[in-house]
């Protein structure tokens, strides 16, 4: 506990009550210096960059560069044009298409999205937990193509009851993803082996083992095929269409919901929870409060290997039905990092940096077919969204948003040793 | 050099952490800042330093008017700052960390030549003896201050302001620590000591200015009784000995035989320790810190594997897990609050059932009872006079001695059949001192058996019924806790008490 903080909460103590104009400017205030405000500034200054390599890529723009000396007002024009014509191809692409003669297309984008959406948020909620508690998963990947080949092979291989199939499909991908991130829980609880390395080798491991089911006849490869390619899942199996057959939006976006919730209470409501904090917080302090660390470690990496799981299975029963390769969790897995950080590890911000996510991967097609606009853009958007986020008093000089107290305990340590 | 201080205002949104300060530091004097914790004298000193900008009031140097953008234009004027909390790079040695940020180079390369001769040079001048080429993390704690030390008089420094410096030091540490600033003293250097020690500032201060709640509220002679001092700080009379009664005994029993402690290295810190406390009375384990005491604390807790025996009314507790020595009842505050105690980010009440989560009230069927978690939170607020803008801030902004009665009240809230608190009262302000000892008074007279371990002879003495002193982990002695300071220190040191036997 630093002298800074002491001195900065002790007068707390006799602070007289404001009237209530003063407490909705206190509200405020603490609005615009939390996390939320810098996560807003960060996609919109990832947005803003984005645009300023849509203009200097875009051919239209450098021609009239060309003779911007005689006629500067081409230039402009040209990059409103760009730019304009860009993320209006992404909106379209993604939410809402203008283009459209019915109401049912027009909103398919916004469908597609929330297709896109639904492995995001449950693998972002897998990561998230696991920043609760301390613990870096980079092995989103790794659990995602277990949970395919759990999932998948029940949704292909047997012949079960409707809804039930599904349902045990679901479960086996869940406990794959759990059991394989589990691997790298019980060897840092036994070992002290870190999570970050042992998560990234089991991607390996897990890659190269779905090669094998797949390349092999018998295993998981379609029959009667010589494509590393699995057959596709069974009927029964299938997530059945949430609004109908024409839109790709299917029940695993329900579950990926259901998540959320269970994930919330489990975080804020549970005892366990309340245990992945305390350890991820202050695993000293939790071990002296009884609190068994170990245990608690690899019941985080469960708890996140079966979100992560939840994720692969939807890619398997419900977007990809028709059998799936190696690709099929589509780096889903290193994604849900990004929108664990920008969800601030809570989640109902994953969910909402999910759809957004699935928004770009959604529209960003659009954008490159409509107005011929490379859709690395958009990774390099979200990309550049990650680097803002993790560089909170940049944006908030940008935005001019208040810097969090003084920050004298980071000053006190940087600049003393200076 | 003569430093001045004129109206000195900071505020942290609506609150004011400093009122109008006015201070002058006379060159060749000792000037102590005394107040609780959170009145104001490490933003005060922050200013100074640089590291804060005031809202109003200015800094003066021999009359002349200062503008500090930071710690770099302070120490060039001439001022430098030990911190409570050392700022040294623990993997460098002694003359890297002295030169770092004021490295001398010769064709490029760092000259640690010439830095290690002035390390030497300046530790000869105060009579104390540092190697350059120590590495600081193998160095003890008072040594490390020492480097903190060197380092600041290597810029030039004549002015030190030292910020609780005692509070991680040893008895014999902090007599050493008041002979070097007596000798900075009276070569000229102007001295401000913020301390709220009351033995400390009585022993050294040529002027005292006490703080409260971010204004001063006056000045006190160095001959001022330890009573003044604290009434003065706490703005109401104190009790600075606990009232007790001669101890009442229960039936309650700890016994602890053979209890021995390793390291995973092999080396033994807790060495065949037996003795045994009767519910009712207080037994302080002291010693000078890193004796053993701490580990012994933590194996009463369950915290370190331990050899032998440990029975808490017949039932042995040792290798049980932490979980179930607490459900057997005992109740442990750990040495370091900050670390062991608490999680900062977490609000006061999620702080206040940390551990307690494993059953009802505050857990049914795996959900948190919050109902139940607020409305004992509420009741811990009040009962232990905790300050805190509410039961949902985060315990890391409550100051040291509140964050303390967090921990306190938490152990104390519960059912106890054992207590064992280690340095309870370790950087908590007078007032809080006064209200946690009445606590584990309390705590004793309802028929516990009390375990302290103390480093402070204050406490040992204020709280305890007898006073086990430890030397490299073996029992020296078990005595009377009105055993005379002088025989406990000779105990300490080693030696042990002629016609005594352990009790």
């Amino acid at each position: 506990m630093s002298a800074e903080q002491t001195t900065a909460a002790q007068p707390l103590q006799h602070k007289v009550p404001e009237p209530g104009d003063a407490r909705w400017r206190e509200a405020w205030h603490r609005i615009v210096s939390g996390t939320w405000a810098v996560s807003l500034g960060a996609v919109i200054l990832a947005i803003l960059v984005g645009s300023i390599m849509i203009a200097a890529t875009d051919e239209g723009v450098r021609a009239a560069i060309g003779y911007f000396g005689s006629r500067p007002s081409d230039t402009f024009s040209a990059v409103g044009k760009a730019v304009g014509g860009a993320y209006a191809a992404l909106f379209r692409g993604a939410v809402w298409d203008f283009h459209a003669s019915t109401f049912a297309t027009a909103i398919r984008p916004l469908t597609n999205s929330l297709t896109q959406a639904t492995p995001l948020i449950a693998a972002g909620l897998g990561v998230a937990v696991g920043f609760r508690a301390g613990q870096f998963n980079i092995g989103g990947r790794g659990q995602m193509l277990m949970a395919a080949i759990a999932g998948g092979w029940i949704g292909s291989a047997l012949n079960l009851p409707p809804v039930i199939h599904m349902l045990v499909a679901i479960g086996a991908g869940i406990v794959g993803g759990a059991i394989w991130a589990g691997i790298a829980g019980v060897l840092k609880a036994t070992t002290g082996a870190h999570e970050v390395i042992v998560t990234i080798m089991l991607n390996y491991i897990a890659f190269y083992i779905l090669g094998y089911l797949l390349a092999t006849p018998g295993l998981l490869q379609a029959p009667g095929s010589s494509n590393p390619k699995t057959a596709a899942m069974h009927p029964n199996a299938i997530m059945p269409p949430l609004l109908g057959p024409k839109f790709t939006l299917h029940w695993g976006f329900i579950f990926a919901l259901a998540a959320v919730a269970l994930t919330w209470w489990l975080l804020e409501r549970s005892k366990l929870g309340f245990e992945f904090r305390a350890v991820g917080e202050n695993p000293a302090a939790a071990r002296v409060a009884g609190i068994d660390v170990k245990r608690t470690t690899v019941a985080v990496m469960l708890v996140a290997g079966g979100l992560v799981g939840l994720a692969g299975v939807t890619q398997v029963l419900g977007t990809t039905t028709t059998g799936f390769g190696d690709g099929i969790d589509a780096g889903v897995g290193f994604d849900a990092i990004t929108v664990a950080l920008l969800g601030r590890s809570t989640p109902f911000g994953v969910l909402g940096a999910a759809i957004l996510f699935g928004a770009f991967r959604a529209g960003g097609a659009t954008m490159q077919a409509a107005v011929g606009v490379p859709i690395e853009i958009v990774q390099v958007v979200q990309a550049l969204i990650v680097l803002f986020i993790a560089a909170p008093p940049l944006v908030r000089a940008v935005f001019r948003l208040p810097q969090p107290g003084s920050g004298p305990r980071r000053t006190t340590s940087a600049e003393v040793a200076a | 050099m003569k430093l001045e201080l004129r109206g000195i205002t900071k505020r942290f949104g609506a609150l004011v952490a400093n009122d109008h300060i006015d201070l002058v530091v006379e060159p060749g004097e000792i000037h102590c800042l005394l107040g609780e914790n959170g009145a104001g004298k490490t933003t005060l000193m922050n200013v100074l330093y640089g590291l804060y900008q005031p809202d109003d009031g200015e800094i003066v140097i021999d009359d002349v008017v200062q503008h500090f953008a930071g710690p770099g234009d302070a120490m060039a004027a001439g001022i430098g700052m030990v911190h409570q909390h050392f700022m040294l790079i623990p993997v460098f040695t002694v003359a890297e960390n002295v030169v770092l940020g004021n490295e001398q180079t010769k064709g490029g390369r760092l000259d640690l030549d010439a830095a290690r001769a002035q390390v030497r040079e300046i530790a000869s001048r105060f009579g104390f003896s540092v190697d350059p080429d120590a590495v600081i993390e193998d160095l003890p704690v008072g040594v490390q201050q020492r480097v903190e030390i060197i380092k600041a008089l290597s810029r030039e420094a004549k002015v030190l302001v030292f910020d609780e410096p005692t509070a991680v030091l040893t008895p014999q540490e902090t007599d050493e620590f008041m002979a070097i600033m007596r000798q900075l003293r009276d070569s000229g250097a102007a001295i401000v000591f913020i301390t709220h020690k009351l033995r400390e500032v009585r022993e050294v201060a040529d002027r005292i200015t006490v703080v409260r709640r971010g204004k001063i509220v006056g000045e006190a002679h160095p001959g001022a009784s330890d009573a003044e001092l604290a009434s003065l700080m706490v703005g109401r009379p104190v009790e600075l000995t606990v009232h007790k009664n001669p101890p009442t005994y229960s039936d309650a029993l700890l016994e602890v035989s053979g209890l021995t402690v390793s390291d995973p290295g092999g080396a033994v810190l807790v060495d065949d320790v037996s003795f045994a406390v009767r519910g009712g009375e207080v037994l302080i384990v002291a010693g000078v810190q890193g004796n053993g005491q701490t580990e012994l604390g933590e194996a009463l807790a369950g915290l370190t594997p331990a050899t032998g025996s440990i029975r808490l009314d017949g039932v042995e507790l040792l290798g049980r897990p932490v979980r179930r020595v607490l459900d057997s009842g005992v109740g442990y505050v750990p040495e370091d609050r900050s670390t062991d105690g608490l999680i900062g980010s977490f609000t006061v009440a999620e702080n206040l059932i940390l551990d307690r989560v494993s059953g009802p009230p505050f857990v049914r069927a795996g959900a948190l009872q919050l109902g139940a978690r607020d409305e004992f939170a509420r009741r811990a607020v009040e009962e232990f006079d905790i300050r805190t803008q509410g039961i949902d801030e985060p315990a890391g902004r409550l100051s040291g001695g509140n964050q303390q009665k967090v921990v306190v009240a938490r152990e104390l809230s519960r059912e106890l059949k054992l207590l064992v608190a280690a340095q309870p009262t370790r950087g908590v302000d007078v007032g809080s001192i006064e209200f946690i000892h009445k606590r584990i008074v309390a705590a004793r007279d309802a028929g516990v058996p009390v375990v302290v371990v103390a480093t402070e002879l204050d406490e040992a003495a204020a709280l305890g019924d007898r006073i086990l002193v430890m030397y490299r982990g073996r029992v020296i002695g078990i005595v009377p806790a009105s055993t005379p300071w002088d025989q406990l220190g000779l105990m300490m040191a080693g030696v042990a008490p002629e016609g005594t036997v352990t009790a």
